[in-house]
This record gives structure tokens, sequence and C-alpha cells, in this order.
């Protein structure tokens, strides 16, 4: 179907398609986990009123934040201080530009997939420093610090994790890397593909923990923590800068959680055994349609488990924090890195 | 010199379009006098090589310059000013005039060396063309193959490095 659409068609469509692959994850992360799941486990109901079970909540809240007037402080560097949401969301968007959706849905095939999606989340971190120091206060500077730091500590065991995937799959690229798992045996057994989290169990959850602290997701959300720092980088905003920051958190949430499953849960595939099809080349056509909705159910299984983290445990300290990363994932991940490595080699 | 045939137009474009971003980006490093600002410019010129590179079809360089300088060595860069001198606004010293002297020459002194040498070295010899799609497993290969030495006296360095940081940093 793509290959009959002129060369800016197909653009467009990737353009959009990427922009629907951010913005809905991001929608239903809110509402069935935030909304939702986070009441359901405190024994209550949450927003109930707009629309069917509250299911319209979320464009009330994105209209009331629209309606807000644009602040920012008197002391605040302007010009950096409305720049800064807007880079955060823009590595977002970066980010989702590698994740294969389908054979043909895919929005860049870039060979060093995995790397290009690692390099592009820190940039993030840019964004976050520049609206702590911007913001001309004491708390949102230590937020915009604390974020740096444990953006750039997290960042290392999640790349040595990823390291254990790229040597079994012996490529970096993500549409590869699917095929691959979906192609693979394990066992000798064809009928389930070799998804990496059987092999990788170990970098899977070194990823998963990373990731929630990439995220700063509750048990690391020092950079935010509201009994210490207010709101962190985030306290002097309000109106539609704030809604970019809340957006960009729960979308790169769901474009984590995308580069996860295509990493370790077998991504868009269907174990290609099942319809006789031995390479990327035989995949039906349907695929391309059937592949976005495995993705997205994939999807929310591992923001799920973010979320049931996020809901259950209490915030770390912020030198157990650092020490968690250096001193036990990144031990962790090397050994891992090293063992992938001997049986890659002995089999 | 430059031949004139076999140019791809939409790339020679980019390019000018980003070595302009460069250039105003790395005045604005050295004339700027609030010094957040200035490492922000830099980090546009950073940026503006990583997109150089992508219109060399250099992913894997590209890529590398994104997650070492931006993510990592820019980062780092933030990070010390704004625990060091928060302030927000303009700070009159940064701005060193006198230094203008001494780098305008390095630097012309430098631009002149680099392209005698260039011209120099390839004259009328052009990089072929290449249609094939960039592969990282040749280039890993021969990292470790061909460069296998190079590749170990630069993490002998960087140990060495490592090793320093924590000899300065610890207090015991």
């Amino acid at each position: 179907m793509l290959a009959t659409l002129p060369y800016w068609g197909v653009s467009l469509i990737r353009i959009l398609g990427g922009i629907v692959a951010v913005l809905l994850p991001a929608g239903s992360i809110v509402y069935i986990f935030l909304f939702k799941m986070m009441s359901f486990m405190q024994s209550r109901l949450g927003p109930m009123e707009a629309g069917p079970y509250g299911s319209m909540q979320l464009f009330a809240e994105v209209g009331k934040w629209l309606q807000k007037e644009d602040l920012a402080p008197d002391g605040a560097d302007k010009r950096l201080f409305k720049m800064a949401p807007l880079i955060v969301l823009a590595s977002t968007f970066l980010l989702v530009a590698v994740v294969p959706f389908g054979p043909d849905a895919w929005f860049t095939n870039f060979e060093a997939g995995v790397f290009y999606a690692l390099a592009v989340s820190s940039v993030s971190v840019l964004g976050i420093l520049m609206a702590g120091w911007s913001s001309a206060n004491k708390y949102s500077l230590m937020g915009g610090l604390r974020a740096a730091g444990q953006l750039i500590a997290y960042e290392l065991p999640m790349v040595l994790a990823v390291i254990g995937v790229v040597i079994q799959a012996g490529t970096m690229n993500l549409q590869q890397i699917v095929v691959k798992q979906n192609n693979d045996k394990i066992f000798g057994l064809h009928f389930l593909g070799n998804p990496y989290i059987l092999t990788q169990f170990v970098g899977f959850i070194v990823f998963m923990i990373a990731v929630q602290a990439e995220l700063t997701q509750t048990p690391f959300d020092m950079p935010i923590a509201e009994s210490e720092l207010v709101s962190g980088y985030m306290t002097e905003y309000s109106g539609f800068r704030f809604l970019i920051f809340f957006i960009g958190e729960f979308a790169t949430a769901g474009v984590f959680a995308l580069i996860a499953s295509a990493l370790f849960l077998g991504g868009w595939g269907v174990p290609f055994s099942w319809f006789g099809w031995h390479n990327i080349g035989d995949v039906a056509n349907w695929m391309n349609v059937v592949g976005p909705l495995i993705m997205f159910v994939k999807m929310m299984i591992v923001v799920f488990l973010i979320m049931w983290v996020r809901f259950s445990f209490p915030r770390f300290r912020e030198d157990q924090l650092q020490r968690f990363a250096w001193k036990v994932l990144i031990p962790i991940a090397l050994a891992n890195i090293m063992l992938t490595a001997i049986l890659k080699v002995a089999f | 010199m430059i031949a004139v045939e076999n140019i791809n137009v939409g790339q020679q474009v980019g390019f000018g379009i980003i070595a302009l971003m460069m250039i105003v980006g790395a005045i604005r490093v050295v004339t700027n006098k609030n010094v957040v600002h200035a490492a922000l410019w830099l980090v546009v010129v950073l940026a503006g090589a990583a997109a150089q590179y992508l219109l060399l079809a250099a992913e894997f360089v590209a890529v590398t310059q994104v997650l070492v300088y931006i993510g990592a060595v820019m980062v780092l860069f933030l990070f010390g000013t704004m625990l060091t001198r928060s302030k927000v606004g303009n700070d009159e010293n940064l701005d060193n005039r006198n230094g203008a002297m001494i780098g305008i020459p390095v630097a012309l002194l430098l631009l002149g060396t680099l392209t005698y040498g260039l011209l120099k070295t390839y004259k009328a010899e052009r990089l072929p063309l290449k249609n094939t799609p960039f592969n990282i497993q040749q280039l890993s290969d021969s990292i470790f193959s061909h460069y296998l030495l190079p590749f170990w006296a630069l993490s002998f360095v960087l140990l060495a490095a490592v090793i320093g940081a924590i000899v300065l940093a610890r207090r015991d």
C-alpha cells in the first residue's frame, strides 16, 4: 500500500503516525493508569463526572490548562523558561522515530536504531536543566540538578542492559531485532519465537528499573519530590507549559514502553512460524494494521508495570538512588554483557 | 579543486543552512555575557555538527556526537555552571575582549592550516558517493581488528582519566 504513494505522501503519513504514536499512548496512560488504576488501588472511584466513567476528564483538564495565562516569574530568564518544556517534548518525538510498528509501518528504518534512541533520550536532560535554572527559584534549581544527576546515572545501566540484546540479535536496528525475536527458536522450539525477555531477563529487569528512573516515576522521583522541593523544576510552570511537561512525562513513558516491547517482548510481530513466514519479506500486509495494535497492547502491559511500581513504593533517598545505580545496577548489567557474550560465542 | 558534477543539491543546501547556524552559534558562544546562554549556544554548534555528520551519511558518528557531546559533556558543563554560579543574568566580566587579540589569529591560523592540509593532500580526489547503506558491523569489525591497538590505547587513557577523577574527588 505504502509503495504506491509518492514520497511526500509516505512522509506525511509517517509524521501524522508519529504524532498519534506519542499522544495516543500518553492519553491512554493518563486516563487508565493515573486516573483509574491509582484510584482503585486507593479504594476510590477517580474522576466520574466528565463523560462515561470520567473518560472525558482528560479533555476537560487540557481545556483548563490551555485557558490559563502563560505566566513566567519576574526574575526568570524568560526565553529559556519558555523554551525548556518544548525541548523535553521534542526529545520524546525524536525518540518515537525509531520504533517499528509493522513490516512497513516504521518511521525511520535506522541502522543504529537502539543507539539513536539512547542518545536522543538524553536530550531531555537539557530541557530539564534549562527549566530548573531559568525559573530563578532555589527549589527549581535543586530539582533540575537532581534530575540531571539522576538521568546521567541511570542512562548507563540502561545502555548496558540494551547491549545484551544487541549482542544476541547481532544488530542495532530495532526492526531487525523484532524480526530476529519472532524468527528465532528457543531450546529448539519454534512456536514461541525467541522474545528476548526469556534469554535476557536480567537485562529486562535492569532496563525497566533504569527506565523507571529516567522517567522520574515514584521510587525515583526526587527531582520533583513534593515534600522537599514543592515540585522541583516544574514549580514555576503553569498553564500550557505545565501541560507540555505533563504530556512529555507520560508520552515518554509510553515511548520507552514501546522500545522495551520492541527490544524484549517481540515487538509488533507474532512468531513467524505460526504463519509459515521465514523473513520480513514473507510477512503478510495485514501485519501493518495488526502490528500497531499488538505494540499498543504490549506497551500498556509494560506501562502497567511501571505504574504499579510507581503507586506501590516509597521514594528513595538521594544517596541511596545514586548508590543503587553505580554499585548495583551497573555491575549487574556488566556481568550480563559478559555472560551474553560468552554464551553467544559458545553457541 | 571541487568538481561540479555529481552534486546532491538538497545536501548542499542543507549543509549551507546548518553551517550558517553553526557559525552564528559559535560567535554567540564567545560574545555572550551570560555563561548559561553561552553553553546553550555551544549545544547548537555541537548539534549542528551532528546534523552535518548525518548529511554525510555517517549515522553512527552523528549519534555518538549527540550521546557524548550533547547528552553528557554539555549536561556536565551546565550542571557545573548552574551548581557554582546559579545567578540569572549577565556577567560583565565574561566577554574577554583582550582574548580576541590572540584568539582570532589562532583561529585563522588553524583554518588556514586545515584548508591547506586538506587541499594539498586530497587535491582533486573525492570520496566516492556510496549508495549502500551504512553498516555498523563493518565499523565494529574494523575497530576491533584493524584499529585494535589505537582502541586499546584510547581505553587506557580514559581509564587513567577515570582513576585520576576518583583520586581528585576522594577526600579520605
